[in-house]
């Protein structure tokens, strides 16, 4: 997947951390724009499937690379 | 409507105040409507100038890089020297600081509430105090989460 408007470098940062700045940058796009995720803490995996259940934002992929984890997601 | 969580926070040293604002700041991310009432040492939390303290004293559990007996935990210097190493550790983990999660839980607007008797127990001053929170007793609690999906008490 290669599209998105917008990128958030969430390496290094544990929980909660990864969760808030993707919401805080969700904020800022609009509906049906892509926000995608970078990060590097293992249970971001589980969170970001919640996150967006909970939410409603749709996680449209999700991968890792090398130890970085890549989230894409779906503004709702 | 949204969901609603209520959470009181009862203490106040460095590692347990991660419970109470790691919750509600996610929590508020989540979309829940979140509230925190601070009673008894948990008004440390609420302190402008933070300055929470840990210790294995009391604490068996706390891993240790190297075995200490409990009596050598009770010197002086000793609860400096492990504060400074927890929080070196939570920085080099990407933890956040304290500080940061209660600064995302205000801008989630998580409403905090500062137990009043507590303030007058302990002749606390509430200009050392952060702006922005109220002052209310157990029926003020209640009122939220009475209607909570979620109450925990920490």
């Amino acid at each position: 997947m290669a599209h998105f408007d917008e990128e958030l470098d969430a390496t290094g940062l544990n929980c909660p951390l990864p969760i808030l700045r993707a919401k805080k940058a969700l904020g800022k796009l609009s509906s049906g724009q892509i926000l995608h995720v970078i990060a590097t803490d293992p249970g971001s995996v589980k969170d970001f499937d919640s996150f967006a259940k909970q939410t409603g934002n749709e996680l449209l992929e999700s991968g890792e690379e090398g130890g970085k984890y890549s989230f894409y997601i779906k503004k709702s | 409507m949204s969901k609603k969580l209520a959470i009181i926070a009862t203490k106040g040293s460095l590692d347990w105040a991660y419970p109470p604002f790691i919750l509600a700041s996610t929590a508020a991310a989540l979309g829940y409507e979140t509230q925190i009432f601070f009673t008894f040492y948990g008004l440390q939390l609420l302190r402008k100038n933070l300055d929470l303290q840990v210790t294995s004293l009391g604490n068996p559990a706390m891993p240790m890089p190297m075995p200490v007996p409990v009596f050598m935990q009770a010197l002086p210097g000793m609860q400096g020297m492990m504060t400074r190493m927890m929080k070196k550790k939570m920085k080099s983990k990407g933890v956040a600081s304290v500080e940061e999660l209660r600064e995302l839980c205000i801008e989630a607007e998580v409403k905090m509430i500062a137990c009043q008797m507590t303030v007058d127990l302990f002749d606390f001053n509430t200009s050392d105090f952060i702006d922005g929170i109220e002052y209310g007793g157990a029926a003020t609690f209640f009122e939220f989460a009475g209607e909570s999906d979620i109450c925990l008490y920490i």
